[in-house]
């Protein structure tokens, strides 16, 4: 797919301008406005699909490029070894790992967040004292930086630190733990930061969609004799589900990328415990000056989630028919 | 955004209503105690915390903080920050709008391949891009260069820009176009003078986003900056937690304080941030 959407995009550029529809009759006072129209669309769009072009499309072709080279960055770049860098990046047991952690996150994320989301979502949409400071406060940690989010947990969470302190003042301290240490439970403790972090993002996307639907669907069950949970699974529920689709290609996407908190937490460790795919990448490619080898462990990431994001597209969004972010994709 | 439910007869507490406000309070407390916990933190002694991590200063320790707003360090970070957000938004939401307006009001053969073509970048966040880029910004020779970050993150934030302002500008009627052309307005004319204002709210939701990510933004500034002057405020925070790990009260303070200039401008912006999310819901 790599390779393909530079082409797609080579054909793209000229039809824009130069191709229009069939050109128009040459008469004199038609010609005029068509180069003009062509010369505005230029001006419109060359600039951003340059820099889209130049800083999106190029480093995944670049990365590709250098995927098949053994380089550390610095020499010449002359030693070919075509897929063996792939080869080696998929045999890998702690890239392999790295994979399942991201699934892991992902899986959890499913089960945990968004039940949790809808959950929450549906308590707070209605008539209550206080929403909009609740709307603010729960969206509050998606602004903070992740990098700020990761140094505030680690602190928190130190052996000792506060959450130990606040477990044993309530009598749990045998719930006590090396939070980041235990390289049994080091992958559930950040997913519980990446919770905190990214939860009120859910919560806040889903109350949107609920408040776009209109009250009377709900009504018109009740009044045919539904409870109201049942009008909530069989009516509410349902009329979510554009908004469901989004937050979990959204989720997905950003599990199989997790990398800052990670990184700044504790670099995939101990012992790999929490080694994502990216912080992967980033200590073989960047920490170990393993380039050609970084180069194609990127190239597997997009693959993955290009992959992900093609069958989900084509199983799950294309009902969403208004959906932003599927129209292109369709 | 809510329709004025009509109103209803006042009743007894119910149950889903309690529950609600349940929910909401312990939402509350574990989303504020870890960020209070930062901030009163920094008015700490390490010694008080290593004590008692959950104790309220006593006394209140002002120094912590003073000598962090006091290092030009800091300010350092937040005006590197703030440059780099700066032309990052402002470029993303420049060349986003005439991309969107030339997409959405000009008919024209592969209109919607380019536009396939902006909306494949939304699969790709920057962070997996990071280590490619970096390697074609060293190539270029822009390391340790403001704009070589500054210029990525706009071209990361185009595809979303993109897919928020085109349903905006499309839905403007095409009487509004004729009468500005009738009055001798030329295309360009309107975008500038008509379609742009109008488009206001969908802009600033834009340029919102585009702001935030890029404020936040942590591993392409790590690739790119290894001299400490040219560090953001993420890679300062970081920094500085292993610079002092030892010093648990000043880290806090420094977390604090580089966690106000995001917080104070969601405050300012929620509505926008809120609108876009929900207006890139619905298309």
């Amino acid at each position: 797919m790599v390779e393909t959407t530079p082409l797609v995009l080579r054909k793209a550029v000229p039809t824009g301008p130069a191709v229009g529809t069939a050109p128009p009759p040459v008469t004199r006072p038609r010609r005029r406005p068509a180069t003009r129209r062509r010369l505005e669309l230029l001006l419109l769009l060359a600039p951003a699909l340059t820099l889209f072009v130049g800083f999106v499309l190029a480093p995944i072709a670049v990365a590709v490029y250098y995927s098949v080279y053994r380089w550390n960055g610095f020499g010449p770049l002359d030693d070919v070894v075509g897929f063996a860098n792939y080869r080696q990046a998929l045999s890998d047991p702690v890239f392999q790992h790295a994979i399942e952690h991201n699934l892991v996150i992902a899986l959890l994320s499913l089960v945990v967040q968004l039940p949790i989301s809808i959950g929450v979502a549906l308590l707070l949409n209605r008539r209550m004292h206080g929403r909009a400071v609740l709307r603010l406060v729960v969206f509050a940690p998606y602004v903070v930086s992740e990098a700020v989010t990761a140094v505030l947990w680690l602190l928190i969470l130190q052996p000792g630190g506060f959450v130990d302190e606040v477990l044993r003042d309530v009598g749990l301290g045998h719930f006590v733990h090396l939070w980041l240490a235990d390289s049994d439970l080091v992958l559930y403790t950040m997913f519980a930061v990446v919770t905190w972090k990214y939860i009120g993002f859910g919560i806040i996307l889903l109350l949107a969609g609920l408040q776009g639907i209109p009250a009377e669907l709900r009504e018109a069950a009740l009044l045919d004799g539904a409870t109201g949970w049942q009008a909530t699974r069989f009516v509410t529920i349902p009329l979510l589900g554009p908004t469901i689709r989004i937050w979990i290609f959204l989720s997905m996407i950003g599990s199989l990328q997790l990398f800052d908190i990670v990184w700044i937490m504790t670099s995939g460790g101990p012992a790999n415990a929490s080694t994502t795919m990216a912080t992967y990448l980033v200590d073989r490619g960047f920490r170990r000056y393993e380039f050609g080898y970084g180069s194609a462990v990127a190239v597997i990431l997009f693959a993955i989630c290009f992959v992900f994001a093609l069958l989900y597209q084509r199983f799950a969004l294309r009902r969403d028919t208004d959906g932003a972010l599927t129209r292109g994709l369709a | 955004m809510t329709a004025a439910a009509p109103a209803r007869p006042r009743r007894p507490l119910r149950p889903a209503t309690l529950a609600s406000y349940a929910v909401g309070v312990v939402l509350v407390v574990l989303t504020v105690v870890p960020l209070l916990y930062v901030v009163i933190g920094g008015f700490r002694t390490t010694a008080q915390i290593n004590e008692s991590p959950t104790a309220l200063p006593h006394p209140w320790v002002w120094s912590n903080y003073r000598a962090i707003v006091t290092s030009s360090l800091f300010w350092r970070f937040v005006g590197n920050s703030a440059l780099i957000a700066v032309v990052a938004t402002t470029l993303a939401v420049t060349l986003g709008a005439m991309a969107a307006f030339a997409l959405s009001r000009y008919a024209f053969k592969g209109r919607e391949a380019v536009y396939l073509l902006f909306t494949v970048g939304l699969l790709f966040p920057l962070g997996v891009a990071s280590l490619p880029l970096y390697l074609e910004l060293r190539q270029l020779g822009w390391l340790e260069n403001p704009f070589a970050v500054a210029l990525p993150e706009a071209a990361f934030s185009l595809p979303l820009t993109i897919v928020i302002l085109r349903p905006f500008m499309r839905a403007v009627p095409a009487e509004l176009e004729d009468a500005a052309v009738v009055d001798g307005t030329s295309r360009l004319g309107f975008f500038v003078r008509i379609l742009l204002p109008l488009s206001g709210p969908a802009l600033a939701t834009v340029a919102v986003l585009a702001f935030v990510t890029s404020w936040n933004t942590y591993l392409l500034p790590l690739l790119v900056f290894s001299d400490t002057q040219h560090f953001t405020l993420p890679l300062g925070v970081a920094n500085f937690q292993t610079q002092y790990s030892q010093d648990t009260a000043r880290i806090l303070a420094f977390t604090a304080l580089s966690m106000v200039p995001a917080l104070a401008f969601f405050v300012f912006a929620e509505r926008r941030i809120v609108g876009g999310l929900s207006g890139s819901v619905k298309g």
